[in-house]
C-alpha cells in the first residue's frame, strides 16, 4: 500500500518535471521564432539562403557567391531563354568561406554539371561583419558545414553559441518587433526567384570612383586556400567550376587582382570570365542596366549577361536545354508567374 | 571568465555535476582543482602570485602554531621550575618569534600588492615631482602584470594570518585546504573577504544534494544576473556617457549620472556577490553575507555596515583595532591629552586611526588619487558625523519638546536616507571622472550649470538609452526596492519556497526570461566586467 502510494508520488513529480521541461523548451522555442529577423521587408538579402531548401534539387547549374551573382544572374532568363535549370546560393557580402561550405552543403544535396563561383570574396581574407554572417549562415540547416562554415566566421566577439540558440544574439530585438515578426512566425514569403533578387528601378552610373591604392594587393592565404578547396570538391565530385567576375563597377577590382585570378585559373585549368571586360559584348548600358550607379545590375542589366552567360555554358560546358521534361516544365510554371508578378508590382511601384 | 560569459555558465554547471558525482571525501579537491583552472584561464601566470601568498601564508601559519604548541609543552614540562616572570618572559620571547614571522609574511605578500598595483601610481607621483621642480626628466612606467582579485586573496590570507598569530584558531596543516580556503574560485574574483573560521567549516566539509542548497543556491545566482544584467550593465551606458564627456554633460547631468551610477555600482556588485554566494551556496558552501540593503542606511556609518560588509570589517579588526591600540598610538593619546587637554586629545589617536583605515580603503580600491581622497571623503564625513552627535541629540530633544517626533517618524527616515544615498552618491564621483580636480569641477557644476530643462526626457534619450531601456530600468529597480523592502521581514527565498509549486516556478521561469531577454549581453552590448574585478 505504502509503496504505491510511493511509486503514484514519483509518477506525478516525474509527470511534473516533463510537463515543466515541455512547456520551458516550448517557449523558449517560440521565442527564437518570434525574435529572430525575418527579412521579408527592407534587407530581405537573409532570407535567401534559406530558400534552397524549399527546392527541388536537380540543378544543372549552381551560381554560389555574394550579391555580384543574386543581383546580376537571372535563372528565370536562363530557364525561359536557354531552357537552363540553375539557382542561386548567396546572401550579402558572402565570403568565399561560407561560399565554400554553401557549395559543400549543395553537393549533398545535388550534383550540378557546373558551379559558378563569383571571385569578388577573394579581396577578404578574415570575417568582416557580424549582421553579414548572420544572413548567409542562420538560413542553413544543421550540418557540419554550417557549423564549419560558422567556425570560419566568427567575429572574435561572436560565440559559436549564439548561433547554435539564436535567441541569445537576438534577444535585445524584443525592443523592435514588428506586425512582420508575427505575420512571418511560422511561414515566409520568396524573396528571391531561384535565388535571384530583382530590381527594375534604374539609378545611372555617374561619376564611379576609382579603387583606393592599396597596400597590399596579394589575395590573402584564407582565401586562396578556400578556392583550392573549392577546386578539389568539384574536382571530386565530377562538377565543373567556373570562375566569373560580375560586371559591377564598384567595388573597385584591381588589375593586380586580375592578374592573380587568370594566374590561378591557368595553373588549375579552370575556366575564368571577367564580364567587366566583356561589358561591350554583354550589351551592358550603365545608365539604364544598373539600379544602384553601378554596384549590381537591375533586370535589364541581368537578363543582358544572363543571355551571355547562358550561350557560354551550352556552348562551352554543355549544359542542356531541359525545356522539353514536364516535370521541369511544371515546377517552373508558378515560378514564372511570380517573377512575372514581382517585375509588374515593381514597375507600378508597389510595395510588397 | 567573465561570470557573465557562457563559459563561465558550462563551468558551474559542469562543476555542480561533477561535485555531487565524485565521493564526498573528495568533494574540496574538486574545488580546489576547479578554483586553480578558473584561474589559470584568466591567465597561467597569475597561479605563480597566488601560489607564493598560499605556500608563504601556510608555513608562515605552521611556525606561528608552532610556537603555542611548543610554548604549551614547555611551560607544562617547567611549570614547577618556573616563576610568573620566568613564565610571562617565555611567553615574550615566544610572541616576539610569531610577530616577526608575522611581518616577514606580511612585508612579502603586501610587498607583491604593492609592487604590482602601485608601482606605477608611484612612478606618476614622483614624475608629477619632477615637473613641477622643473625637471625634464621622466621614469618609465613598467609593464606590470595585475593577477586577478589580488587584492581580495591577499586580504583574505592576510586575515588568516593573523587570526593564527592572535591564537584564533590554530594553523590549517593540510596545504591544499588553505590553498583553497586562498584560491576558492566564485569569492576570488570580487570577494567577499571572508574569514577562515567562517568559510573553512563548510567549504572542506562533505555534502550531500541537497533540494533547498540548490534551488536557493540558483534563485540567488539568477537573481544576481538580473541585477548585473538587466540593470547594471544597462544603465552604464548612460553613465559612460555622461562621464566620458565632461566638457558635454555638466551640471544636472553630473547629479543624474551620479545617481546613475550609484544604481549601477550597487547592482553590478551586489549583482556579482548574489552570484558569488549563489554558486558557493549550491555545493552547500556558506559564504558570509557581503550587503545588508545599504540604501536603506539612514547615516554614513550605518551605510558602511552595510556595503561591502567583509571589507568594512576587516580593516576594522585587521587595521583600525591594532593601529588604535599599538604602542606608539597610546603614547601620543597620552601626550596629546596631557598637553591639548582631555576633550582633543582623546580624539587624536581614534582620528589618526580613522583617518589610517581610510587612506588605506581608497587605496585599497585603486592606485589613484581619485581612491584615496574619496577615502578620504568618507573619513571626514564620518567624523564630522561623529562630532555632530550632540547637536543631533538636541536637536531631537527640542523637536520633541516641540511634540514633534521626528525618530520613528516615517519622513524623517526617507530623508535621512535619502541624505545618505546622495551623501554616498557624491562621494563616490571620485570614482566616476578621470582624476581628482575634474571631480571637483563637475561636482561645483552642480550648483553652478543646473538646468531644469535638462531633466526633461529628451535629455534622457542623448544618454545612449531609449524609452524601452529607462522603463526597463525602472521597474527593474522597482523590483530590487520591493524585494529589498520584503527582505526586511524575513528571506524573500524562504517566502518563495513556501509558495505552491506552481507559483514557484512561474517566478523562476519569468525571472529567467527576464535575464534572458532583457539582459543588456551579446552582440550590440558591451558586456562589462565587474567593477569590483578591478580592486
Amino acid at each position: 500500500m505504502e509503496d504505491k502510494k510511493h511509486v503514484n508520488i514519483n509518477k506525478k513529480k516525474a509527470m511534473r518535471v516533463l510537463l515543466a521541461t515541455i512547456f520551458v523548451l516550448g517557449t523558449l522555442f517560440l521565442l527564437q521564432r518570434l525574435f529572430m529577423p525575418k527579412y521579408m521587408t527592407d534587407i530581405v538579402e537573409g532570407a535567401m539562403i534559406a530558400e534552397y531548401y524549399e527546392e527541388e534539387k536537380n540543378h544543372d547549374v549552381v551560381f554560389v557567391g555574394d550579391c555580384e551573382l543574386y543581383e546580376n544572374m537571372d535563372p528565370v532568363y536562363l530557364w525561359e531563354h536557354y531552357g537552363i535549370n540553375s539557382y542561386i546560393r548567396g546572401s550579402a557580402q558572402q565570403l568565399i568561406w561560407q561560399s565554400y561550405y554553401l557549395m559543400e552543403e549543395t553537393l549533398k544535396y545535388e550534383t550540378p554539371k557546373a558551379i559558378v563561383f563569383n571571385v569578388l570574396s577573394m579581396k577578404y581574407n578574415e570575417p568582416q561583419k557580424e549582421a553579414f554572417n548572420r544572413m548567409t549562415l542562420d538560413g542553413m540547416r544543421w550540418s557540419a558545414s554550417k557549423i564549419n562554415s560558422i567556425r570560419a566566421s566568427m567575429m572574435p566577439d561572436e560565440k559559436f553559441l549564439d548561433y547554435a540558440f539564436p535567441i541569445l544574439r537576438y534577444h535585445s530585438r524584443w525592443q523592435e518587433l514588428s506586425t512582420e515578426d508575427l505575420e512571418y512566425f511560422w511561414t515566409k514569403d520568396k524573396v528571391s526567384h531561384n535565388g535571384y533578387y530583382l530590381r527594375v528601378d534604374v539609378k545611372p552610373a555617374e561619376n564611379v570612383p576609382e579603387g583606393k591604392i592599396l597596400a597590399d594587393y596579394q589575395f590573402g592565404s584564407t582565401a586562396y586556400a578556400y578556392l583550392d578547396k573549392m577546386r578539389d570538391l568539384c574536382r571530386s565530385h565530377g562538377v565543373q567550376l567556373i570562375l566569373v567576375k560580375a560586371p559591377s563597377l564598384y567595388p573597385y577590382w584591381y588589375d593586380e587582382w586580375e592578374e592573380q585570378m587568370d594566374q590561378y585559373a591557368q595553373t588549375n585549368d579552370l575556366p575564368y570570365y571577367n564580364f567587366l571586360d566583356l561589358t561591350e559584348e554583354i550589351g551592358l548600358d550603365f545608365t539604364t542596366d544598373t539600379y544602384d550607379a553601378g554596384l549590381h545590375l537591375n533586370l535589364s542589366g541581368a537578363d543582358k549577361l544572363s543571355d551571355y552567360f547562358g550561350k557560354i555554358l551550352q556552348q562551352e560546358f554543355e549544359i542542356p536545354d531541359r525545356r522539353g521534361e514536364s516535370v521541369l516544365q511544371t515546377a517552373w510554371e508558378p515560378k514564372i508567374k511570380a517573377y512575372e508578378q514581382d517585375i509588374e508590382r515593381q514597375k507600378k511601384g508597389e510595395e510588397k | 571568465m567573465l561570470f557573465t560569459s557562457y563559459e563561465f555558465l558550462a563551468f558551474i554547471g559542469i562543476l555542480f555535476l561533477l561535485y555531487y558525482v565524485v565521493p564526498k571525501k573528495f568533494q574540496w579537491i574538486l574545488l580546489l582543482g576547479a578554483s586553480y583552472l578558473f584561474y589559470a584561464m584568466a591567465d597561467w601566470s597569475y597561479l605563480v602570485f597566488i601560489l607564493v601568498t598560499t605556500v608563504s601564508a601556510y608555513f608562515a601559519a605552521c611556525a606561528m602554531e608552532k610556537t603555542y604548541t611548543d610554548q604549551k609543552a614547555y611551560l607544562l614540562l617547567h611549570k614547577s621550575e618556573m616563576n610568573k616572570d620566568e613564565r610571562k618572559a617565555f611567553k615574550a620571547v615566544q610572541k616576539k618569534k610569531r610577530w616577526h614571522c608575522l611581518l616577514l609574511i606580511l612585508f612579502l605578500n603586501l610587498g607583491i600588492l604593492a609592487v604590482l598595483k602601485y608601482t606605477n601610481f608611484a612612478i606618476a607621483n614622483l614624475n608629477g615631482i619632477l615637473t613641477f621642480t622643473g625637471s625634464t626628466r621622466q621614469l618609465d612606467y613598467l609593464n606590470l602584470l595585475l593577477p586577478m582579485g589580488i587584492s581580495f586573496y591577499t586580504f583574505q590570507t592576510l586575515g588568516y594570518l593573523i587570526d593564527v598569530y592572535r591564537g584564533k584558531y590554530p594553523a590549517e596543516r593540510n596545504l591544499a585546504k588553505l590553498a583553497l580556503f586562498v584560491s576558492f574560485f566564485p569569492q576570488l574574483v570580487q570577494g567577499p573577504i571572508s574569514r577562515f573560521d567562517d568559510l573553512s567549516v563548510s567549504l572542506f566539509e562533505e555534502h550531500t544534494l541537497n533540494w533547498q542548497n540548490v534551488s536557493f543556491g540558483l534563485e540567488r545566482i539568477l537573481w544576481g544576473y538580473f541585477k548585473k544584467l538587466v540593470i547594471a550593465d544597462r544603465i552604464v551606458i548612460g553613465v559612460n556617457t555622461i562621464i566620458h564627456n565632461p566638457d558635454q554633460y555638466r551640471g544636472t547631468f553630473v547629479f543624474v549620472g551620479m545617481l546613475f551610477y550609484a544604481f549601477e555600482l550597487y547592482c553590478d556588485f551586489t549583482g556579482g556577490i548574489d552570484i558569488t554566494i549563489g554558486v558557493a551556496e549550491v555545493m552547500g558552501i556558506r559564504v558570509t553575507e557581503n550587503f545588508k540593503r545599504p540604501f536603506f542606511s539612514k547615516c554614513i556609518k550605518e551605510y558602511w555596515n552595510r556595503w561591502h560588509i567583509t571589507m568594512g570589517s576587516w580593516f576594522t579588526d585587521y587595521i583600525f583595532y591594532p593601529i588604535s591600540v599599538c604602542g606608539p598610538m597610546l603614547k601620543l593619546g597620552k601626550w596629546s591629552r596631557k598637553h591639548l587637554g582631555e576633550q582633543i586629545g582623546k580624539r587624536v589617536s581614534v582620528y589618526l586611526s580613522c583617518i589610517v583605515v581610510w587612506f588605506t580603503t581608497g587605496i585599497w580600491h585603486g592606485a589613484s588619487w581619485n581612491f584615496i581622497v574619496w577615502g578620504l571623503g568618507n573619513c571626514v564625513v564620518i567624523l564630522i558625523s561623529q562630532e555632530f552627535e550632540p547637536l543631533y541629540r538636541l536637536f531631537y530633544q527640542k523637536m520633541e519638546g516641540k511634540g514633534i517626533h521626528l525618530q520613528g517618524n516615517f519622513g524623517w527616515k526617507v530623508f535621512q536616507v535619502t541624505r545618505t544615498v546622495l551623501l554616498m552618491s557624491c562621494l563616490r564621483l571620485f570614482d566616476c571622472y578621470r582624476d581628482v580636480p575634474l571631480t571637483f569641477r563637475m561636482f561645483g557644476t552642480m550648483f553652478t550649470n543646473w538646468n531644469w530643462n535638462n531633466l526633461s526626457g529628451a535629455s534622457f534619450l542623448e544618454l545612449g538609452l531609449n524609452g524601452w531601456d529607462y522603463l526597463v530600468l525602472i521597474l527593474g529597480l522597482l523590483l530590487v526596492f520591493t524585494v529589498s523592502m520584503v527582505q526586511r521581514s524575513g528571506s524573500v527565498r524562504m517566502k518563495i519556497a513556501d509558495m505552491p509549486g506552481i507559483i514557484r516556478f512561474g517566478l523562476w521561469y519569468g525571472l529567467f526570461l527576464i535575464v534572458l531577454i532583457l539582459g543588456a549581453y551579446g552582440v550590440g552590448f558591451d558586456a562589462s566586467q565587474f567593477i569590483y574585478n578591478q580592486f
